[in-house]
Order: structure tokens, then C-alpha cells, then sequence
């Protein structure tokens, strides 16, 4: 949608994240058209993180997942010889290849939607989002096309990226482990206890992509618990923070070349939760998810979706 | 009675030596969970995490899913009070192998009730993929390493530290799964766990001697849960069972005992020695144990009420009982 937006000095590849980010709106708030509820705003604000990551910053091998997901396999257990994460979307893991985990584990459907965008699973995939006996679940759990770990109590993930980390660097691995988290996962007391964890261990191998949209599920994250200064709080525990506009490919994939220096790296991505979709402005300052309150603001969302479906199609 | 010494800190240092996978997380209690050996052994497998117990599990988690096999090293309140969700959604929905060695079980600390793991067997039994160990003697702290490690997931350790009795002999190692028969008796079918044990050796010896038949097990695996002796010694005994444990009577032994009877049909009195449904408070252990219940005399009361007689038991004759290391009287294929 952002097609016309574009010069000619901007890579190639930044039209493809643009393209890409495009379809995940789309494809997001189409299901929450048709599921009357969903995380949109979440969408609006990571679609470029997401397709940024996908297209130019994460260093992945290719898929090695089904095309469309795989029924679930139960659950781990030294009896489960079938179980399989949901990380053969991201390849399989070599020394010099970056992992990546998603932490909030509600950006589920996003990711799916991210994985299509990117070639990694097809559309039909998406189809089986949160169907019974489906591993295309609504919280992302480590079945899920995309997740290796549980993500959906807040904070954990970080700490295992860490620990993976650490044993990397223990092995001498040239690929960086990435980890994207939600701002409001530094309320959390355990994310300050990765971080000093981080610094005693100087893991520079270390990433972290945060979406500020600064939302959470009871309103805005300043009214519920405040983080300002979260750049500050951040270096203070001995990582590097560099803020960026969370809707710029360049910009967000900038830090990420930056010469490691001892420090795990943690890119501010300032964001607009509305982005994309303006019709959420009306629902301030509650975003967190989208339920429809009325059969007219479902239809206003319908129009929304063709809108955007055919600017889309017309390129 | 064969009194050992820190017996983990030497033991793990040896057992590790040709086992590279292995490294050991500590939460600043070091010195006290006896891994200052191992740190001075094998620093670079040693990693401090600082006061910082739900990241330390987490981060083990991390390390786990790389190949290695994370050693977690705490006071057990500090793993399973402070950072239960991270056990559960870091380590034991994906059934990696974190292996948790807690110490200070129940009433072995006078620090009190922040410090007393009264109702760990409770929580993490009811954990899925989670296997619950405890120790009871030296030998048992000196051989738990191997089947800890066979264990394919997460394993729980109530581990003991300082000076530990030697009551089981050294040519009989810790095995998953499976109790240890110490004594046979058609009356009374006793069982016993951790430091209960020494204590219930006391008493059978002496109502023995009363005319009181006691079968007495040691149980040091809390779950699984599955040896056919149990079931065997629960169906034989005359009078009814009498459980022993140091931790609240609700969700460890005895209720795991009284699951057994229960799914079995087998309708006898079950008496549950341990706390009854309380918290502690600091103290020594001789006191805390008499106090709360949990020593020789109070086990003697126990069984007394269930063969309906008073045994006419006094103290003295409990304290003059001189233990030795035993064999087990199991069967050797049970082994």
C-alpha cells in the first residue's frame, strides 16, 4: 500500500518489506473481520519489525517446515517421539546462522501471517488458525509454525535466548541470537534479571527487537505502569539501546550492522498501533484486542479490509 | 551409626569429570548447596546467576535445548516457590533435562518458614514430565547422579548437605522407581522418606522387639510412583499403613500412599505422620522435629493408635537403638 511512497534512491529490498508489512495488516485483519476478534493493533504497529526481520536482518536457512502446518503432535514428553517445535520455519540451525524467538506469544497470528508473507508457509496454512487439533493456535505455543519455546507467560522467552546465547558463544557460532519482545514485558521483573544476566556475560550475541506501542491489555502502558525513560533504564543495566521508527525498514535494520560491542543489543522500535488501519483510533485507548461491539463497527472493519485488499491488488 | 560429610561436593566434582555436558547454576548460595568444589574444578562449566532465580531457570532452559545438561543449585523454596511458572513453561512443558537440586528440605534449617521446603513434593508431583526425587542418606546422595541424569526431562532433587548418616550399604545404589525394604512385619506397613527414615528405623526396631510386625520402605522416588512392592506391602498389612515424611501431610507421601490404596480398593486405615497442614518456625532440628510431630516417639503414637494398644514405648529406649548401614531385604530383581 505504501508502493507510491517509494524513490527510486530506496533499496529494492525496502519495497519488499513495505509489501510485505502490507500483506500482513491484511491478512491479519481479515481474520479478525471474519473471527470478529483479534490482536490487530499488534499488526499495525510490528508489520514492518516483522517483515524487516524476515527480508533483510535475520540470517536464516530455508524453510523446513510443512507447507501447511502439521496437526498437533500432543505434547513433549519422553514418551513423544513425534513432537516437533515449530522452529523448522525459521531452518534448520548452523554456527553461522542467526535464531529467532518471538516472546509475545498473542502475536501469534502476526507471525503466521509473516511466515506466508515470507515464503515460509502457505496461505492455506493460516486457515487452521485457532481450529481444534490445529498447531496454528491463538497463543503460539512451541508446536507452532515459527516458536521453538512457550512464550505465553511473559518474559521467559528472553532468558532461554540468553541461555542459547550463552552456549554459542561457549561454542564459538558466528550467528547472533534474536528475540523479539513487546514493551510491556519490561514491567516484568525477570526481563531485568536477563538483562543483568546479559551484561555479567558480555552476550553481544544477543539481540532484541521490542515494540513500543506503548499498549497494553488494560489501556495505555503509561497509565498502567509507566517505563520512561526505557532507553535509560536499559543502558543502565549494561545493554545498548538505539531507538528507531519502528515503521522504517532502513532504519530498523541499521542497528543490527552496528560493530557488536560486549553489550546485548536492544532496538527501541518506536511504533504506531493504529498504523495502517485508522479506524482503530476510534477504540482508544483500549487496542489490546479487537472485539467487535456492534454488527455496524464489524462492517465498518469490512470495508476497511476491501479498501485495502484492493489498493493491494492494484499494486 | 557411620556419619559423612559434604558428601555431595566431592562426589559431584568426581562424577563430573568425563561428563562435559554437564554444568552447574548457582543463585548465590554457592558454599552452602556444596558446588564451591566443582567451581574450583571445572570454572568454566560453573555459572553464577546471582539472586535471580526465575531468569537462572529460564536461562537453563536455554542452555538445556543447546546439549547441555543444567545443574540447578539452590535452597528448594528459591526454586519452586520462587520461580514455579518458569519450571513449568521454561523446562517442563518441553521436557528438557534442567535436573533441580534443592536444599534444606522441611524442618533441616532453623531458618524458618521463608527457608523450610515443607510443601515442595506437593507442588512439583503435580508438575507433568517432572520426575520428584529425595535423598535419605549418604549412599543415596553419592549414587543419585546416574539416574538423575538417565532421566529423559527435568528432574526434581531433594538433596541433603553436611553431615548426612550412611544407612543404606554402599553396594546398594540409588535406583529410580523402586523402594528399599528394610524390614517385613504382617501388622503395621510403614513408610518413610528422607531424614523420616532414620527416625521409623528407630521406632520398627523397637516395636519389634514389642511383638509389632512393621514392613518399613524407604521411599526416594516421590514420582513415578509405579514399584509393585508398595502395592504389595500396602495389601499385606494387618493393622493398616502409617506414612512418614518431612513436609506437610497434604500432596507428598501419604497422599501419594493414599492414592495407591484408594485406585486399589484396599480399605485400610492410613495414619499420615508429617506437618499437619502448618507452616514452622526456625529452630534445631531435634526440636522442630518433636515439636512438630515428625521424630521416633511421635511414630510410635501413630502405630499405637492403629493396633489399639499402647506399646508403652518410652524415649529412652528409641535414642539407645544403634543403626547400622542396611542391606535391603527386596528381592535382588526388584533391584
Amino acid at each position: 500500500m505504501n508502493a507510491t511512497l517509494s524513490t527510486p534512491s530506496r533499496p529494492g529490498w525496502v519495497e519488499a518489506v513495505a509489501r510485505t508489512a502490507a500483506g500482513i495488516r491484511l491478512r491479519v485483519l481479515e481474520h479478525t473481520v471474519a473471527h470478529n476478534g483479534g490482536y490487530l493493533s499488534q499488526a499495525c504497529s510490528s508489520a514492518e519489525i516483522l517483515s524487516t526481520l524476515y527480508l533483510k536482518t535475520l540470517r536464516l536457512g530455508p524453510s523446513r517446515g510443512p507447507r501447511i502446518p502439521p496437526p498437533f503432535p500432543g505434547v513433549p514428553g519422553p514418551g513423544n517421539h513425534d513432537y516437533a517445535t515449530g522452529g523448522a520455519y525459521h531452518g534448520l540451525p548452523a554456527p553461522d546462522l542467526d535464531r529467532f524467538f518471538l516472546s509475545p506469544a498473542h502475536y501469534a497470528l502476526i507471525l503466521y501471517a509473516a511466515l506466508v508473507e515470507a515464503g515460509r508457509m502457505d496461505p492455506e496454512g493460516l486457515a487452521q488458525f485457532n481450529r481444534d487439533g490445529s498447531t496454528v493456535e491463538m497463543i503460539g505455543a512451541e508446536h507452532s509454525p515459527g516458536f521453538e519455546m512457550m512464550g505465553g507467560s511473559l518474559a521467559q522467552t528472553l532468558s532461554q535466548a540468553a541461555g542459547i546465547a550463552l552456549a554459542r558463544k561457549r561454542r564459538g557460532d558466528t550467528g547472533r541470537v534474536w528475540a523479539f519482545l513487546s514493551d510491556g514485558e519490561f514491567q516484568e521483573g525477570q526481563t531485568w534479571e536477563v538483562l543483568q544476566a546479559a551484561a555479567h556475560y558480555r552476550l553481544d550475541n544477543l539481540g532484541v527487537y521490542v515494540d513500543v506501542n506503548g499498549q497494553q491489555c488494560d489501556g495505555r502502558t503509561r497509565d498502567v505502569m509507566g517505563l520512561d525513560p526505557l532507553d535509560a533504564r536499559i543502558e543502565a543495566f549494561g545493554a545498548r539501546a538505539v531507538t528507531v521508527d519502528g515503521h522504517d525498514p532502513e532504519a530498523l535494520d541499521a542497528p543490527a550492522r552496528l560493530a557488536r560491542d560486549g553489550r546485548a543489543l536492544v532496538v527501541l522500535c518506536a511504533t504506531d498501533p493504529c498504523r495502517g488501519v485508522p479506524l482503530l483510533e476510534q477504540r482508544r485507548p483500549k487496542l489490546h484486542y479487537v472485539r467487535f461491539a456492534s454488527p455496524a463497527e464489524r462492517e465498518a472493519y469490512r470495508q476497511c479490509y476491501e479498501t485495502m485488499r484492493d489498493e493491494a491488488s492494484r499494486g | 551409626m557411620d556419619i559423612r560429610t559434604k558428601v555431595h561436593a566431592s562426589n559431584l566434582v568426581e562424577w563430573a569429570r568425563h561428563r562435559p555436558e554437564v554444568v552447574v547454576l548457582s543463585a548465590d548460595l554457592t558454599g552452602s548447596t556444596e558446588i564451591a568444589e566443582f567451581q574450583g574444578a571445572y570454572p568454566d562449566r560453573f555459572f553464577s546467576m546471582g539472586i535471580a532465580e526465575q531468569n537462572m531457570i529460564s536461562f537453563a532452559a536455554g542452555l538445556a535445548r543447546e546439549g547441555y545438561v543444567p545443574l540447578v543449585h539452590t535452597f528448594a523454596v528459591f526454586i519452586y516457590r520462587q520461580a514455579l511458572n518458569q519450571i513449568v513453561s521454561s523446562v517442563a512443558y518441553s521436557n528438557l533435562p534442567v535436573k533441580f537440586f534443592g536444599f534444606l528440605p522441611g524442618i533441616t534449617t532453623p531458618g524458618g518458614a521463608t527457608h523450610q521446603a515443607i510443601e515442595d513434593v506437593a507442588v512439583m508431583r503435580a508438575v507433568p514430565n517432572m520426575t520428584v526425587l529425595e535423598t535419605g542418606d549418604a549412599t543415596e546422595v553419592e549414587t543419585i547422579l546416574d539416574p538423575v541424569l538417565a532421566v529423559d526431562g527435568p528432574v526434581y532433587v531433594r538433596m541433603l548437605r553436611g553431615e548426612i548418616p550412611r544407612l543404606f550399604s554402599p553396594a546398594e545404589p540409588f535406583a529410580l522407581d523402586r523402594v528399599r525394604t528394610l524390614s517385613r512385619g504382617g501388622d503395621i506397613t510403614l513408610l518413610s522418606s528422607g531424614i523420616c527414615t532414620e527416625e521409623a528405623m528407630r521406632a520398627a526396631e523397637v516395636l519389634r522387639a514389642r511383638g509389632v510386625g512393621v514392613t518399613h520402605l524407604h521411599v526416594s522416588t516421590h514420582k513415578p510412583f509405579g514399584d509393585p512392592a508398595i502395592l504389595e506391602a500396602l495389601a499385606s498389612a494387618r493393622h493398616g499403613v502409617v506414612t512418614m515424611e518431612n513436609h506437610t501431610i497434604v500432596g507428598g507421601l501419604g497422599s501419594a500412599v493414599a492414592e495407591v490404596m484408594a485406585e486399589h480398593g484396599l480399605g485400610k486405615r492410613l495414619v499420615r505422620v508429617g506437618l499437619r497442614d502448618t507452616f514452622a518456625h526456625g529452630g534445631s532440628r531435634p526440636y522442630l522435629m518433636r515439636k512438630y510431630g515428625l521424630d521416633a516417639m511421635a511414630l510410635v503414637r501413630s502405630i499405637g493408635s492403629l493396633v489399639g494398644q499402647d506399646l508403652g514405648i518410652q524415649e529412652e529406649e528409641l535414642e539407645a537403638v544403634r543403626l547400622e548401614a542396611v542391606h535391603s531385604l527386596a528381592k535382588v530383581e526388584a533391584l
